[in-house]
């Protein structure tokens, strides 16, 4: 008997590795094509972008070395990057609690039995799907229409930038966070609710004690990528206001990609505003990680 | 279907459950155990066939429905509103919005063909088509194949790779995008071919990482039957993982399609300005020092919203689906 389940062990043990060998051999066409293609259009740019940060360069091909030179341009040159961040941050914050407050009533609302449920979902899901420059312009046409009552345009003062891309970001978003709210939602066992009620729970009660508590990892999830998102922000900011009026509503990526491409000898600045950036992107990313997994410790 | 077993002793009324698992079961257990309980429990199932659960609703809950439809409305509103405007004249567009057009300001499909032409929409739309098409083909099929190999061979270069698949989803595309374009530049892929292979490095790490956590979960041992009866691991990969992956690939290539679909940057970065997508060719609209053609804007932005639209109504079901599982994992 032991001796026959040896047996199967060592045959299966060998069967696997077997297998391995066999896979191994085909590395050309399994994994080269995908390594290959990551390689360029990864890999090797990363690594370079993190040494063209330390060098002063108008082409790739002739740089020279010059030292944190390019991280001290980036903060102290023109006040561009820092109102950036700035502006960045503020419309970070705002846009994540307003999105992730509109769309958790939103799918407190249509996780009751209300006629039409879905048809309503399908609606507040959709402009998720239309491209960030075919936002930019469809909002840049109707906040614009609005102003021009006022005498105004969305370019006379930076906080009708702001406000705009409030209201472009919510209008993108809620529905796709609703979704994850729902889906949260949709979750909890109703035995938990019905226990609360016994216990007389009201229904702010339920919500704080029960509800919120159950769909803490759909909460992190929308926190998250609503944070990234917005502090990512390009094509919308581009194609709405452009940085106007005078770089005032410009965002992290959009003064990036202009200290590349509308600067003339800055783009060692740009590349060394980009591993800032990176870096700001990597640690959110990693905070994301790190609470989703002791969470999962947890439970 | 264990649990389902379970059930058919109780003598309490079964929950319903509809799905094709299910009926299959009842019906096959009536057929070969010809029970009578279940056969009219069976019966009772299918006149009720497709009738949902009818909850009343109360005053309070045509409130909320009521809240609901205006702002339904309120979310369309922006649509509608460029779909109006796109019939207008120019003036009409940037003065009165929010009129609906009328004698002198309707002007017909004059902005549309105007915008066709200005952009030359139509080899820009056929442009986006290929490169999104070819993209997410090859990204579905070169990913799942790494994935499988990454997982199913475990030695310290996978490990390395799998990392760094893991780690370039972490890193904002600001970072690269210089190097990028120049890299491209120097290899010549700075044309239609050539994007497709940068979207395929590009898009590489997500899709990696959410094809290798599905395999994981594949069991070995079916494989191992397939390679002991003499399959090689291309038939093996292609006969028996490929097929299991079709969830996940769904999820992957609606994730990539829509990014591919609408980014902007990258192909501005990679392509001439005589091969524009559809998004750079929204954003040639907007001419030097800011100045818009607003009406053929509104024109070519109703022609750019109509096929995402299509789309989205013909597979809702599993773009939301996608979607809400690719946010979950990555």
């Amino acid at each position: 008997m032991k001796l026959k389940s040896c047996f199967i062990t060592f045959y299966k043990f060998s069967v696997t590795a077997f297998m391995e060998k066999a896979i191994k051999k085909w590395f050309p066409l399994f994994a080269l094509p995908t390594l290959v293609s990551f390689a360029i259009a990864f890999l090797v740019p990363f690594a370079m972008g993190i040494y063209l940060s330390f060098c002063k360069f108008k082409t790739v091909k002739k740089t020279e070395f010059v030292g944190l030179d390019n991280y001290i341009k980036a903060f102290s040159g023109d006040k561009d990057f820092l109102n950036a961040l700035w502006f960045t941050t503020k419309f970070t914050i705002v846009s994540v609690i307003t999105i992730n407050l509109i769309a958790f009533i939103f799918a407190m609302l249509l996780t009751k039995a209300i006629k039409g449920t879905n048809f309503f979902r399908t609606i507040f899901f959709m402009p998720n799907l239309i491209g960030g420059i075919v936002l930019g312009y469809i909002w840049n046409m109707i906040i614009n229409g609005v102003l021009f009552y006022f005498n105004a345009t969305i370019t006379t003062n930076a906080n009708y930038g702001f406000w705009g891309l409030v209201i472009l970001m919510n209008w993108q978003l809620i529905g796709y966070m609703m979704i994850i709210y729902i889906s949260g939602i949709q979750n909890i066992s109703p035995d938990l609710i019905e226990a609360a009620e016994i216990d007389g729970a009201n229904a702010w009660e339920r919500l704080i004690h029960v509800t919120l508590p159950q769909i803490m990892p759909s909460i992190t999830i929308c926190l998250f990528l609503t944070l990234t998102n917005s502090f990512k922000l390009f094509d919308q900011n581009y194609a709405l206001t452009a940085g106007a009026p005078g770089n005032k509503t410009q965002m992290l990526a959009l003064d990036i990609y202009n200290t590349f491409y509308g600067r003339v000898g800055y783009q060692g600045v740009g590349q060394a505003k980009a591993v800032v950036f990176f870096i700001i992107v990597a640690a959110i990313a990693l905070t994301q990680l790190y609470l989703t997994r002791s969470k999962e410790v947890e439970n | 279907m264990a649990d389902l077993n379970k059930k058919q002793w109780t003598t309490e009324p079964i929950t319903p459950v509809d799905s094709p698992e299910w009926r299959q079961f009842l019906a096959g257990a009536a057929k070969d155990m010809n029970r009578k309980q279940l056969k009219t429990e069976l019966d009772a199932k299918q006149t009720t066939k497709g009738a949902k659960p009818k909850v009343p609703m109360t005053g309070k809950d045509w409130v909320k429905f009521a809240i609901l439809v205006i702002i339904s409305i309120a979310f369309i509103v922006p649509i509608l509103l460029v779909l109006m405007n796109s019939f207008k004249s120019t003036i009409s567009v940037s003065n009165e919005p929010f009129a609906f057009p009328s004698g002198d300001t309707f002007v017909g499909f004059d902005n549309y063909n105007n915008g066709i032409e200005k952009i030359d929409f139509f080899p820009a739309f056929f442009r986006s088509i290929f490169v999104t098409v070819f993209s997410v083909a090859f990204l579905i099929l070169c990913t799942s194949m790494c994935a499988w190999f990454i997982v199913r061979v475990k030695t310290w270069y996978t490990k390395l790779m799998y990392l760094l698949f893991a780690f370039s989803m972490i890193v904002p595309f600001q970072m690269v995008m210089y190097p990028m374009s120049f890299v491209a530049n120097q290899l010549h892929l700075d044309n239609m071919i050539g994007i497709v292979v940068i979207y395929l490095g590009f898009g590489a790490g997500l899709a990696v990482f959410m094809f290798a956590g599905f395999i994981k979960s594949v069991p070995l041992e079916i494989e191992e039957a397939a390679m002991i009866d003499g399959c090689g691991p291309i038939r093996t990969f292609f006969t028996i993982d490929f097929p299991i992956l079709r969830p996940s690939a769904i999820t992957v290539a609606i994730l990539n399609a829509m990014w591919i679909w609408n980014d902007y940057l990258l192909p501005t970065l990679i392509l001439s300005n005589q091969e524009r997508t559809l998004p750079m060719a929204i954003q040639y609209l907007r001419g030097g020092y800011g100045s818009i053609d607003m009406a053929a804007m509104m024109a070519m932005l109703v022609l750019a919203i109509i096929p995402i639209i299509i789309f989205y109504f013909s597979c809702q079901k599993y773009i939301i689906k996608g979607v809400v599982a690719g946010a979950v994992k990555g």
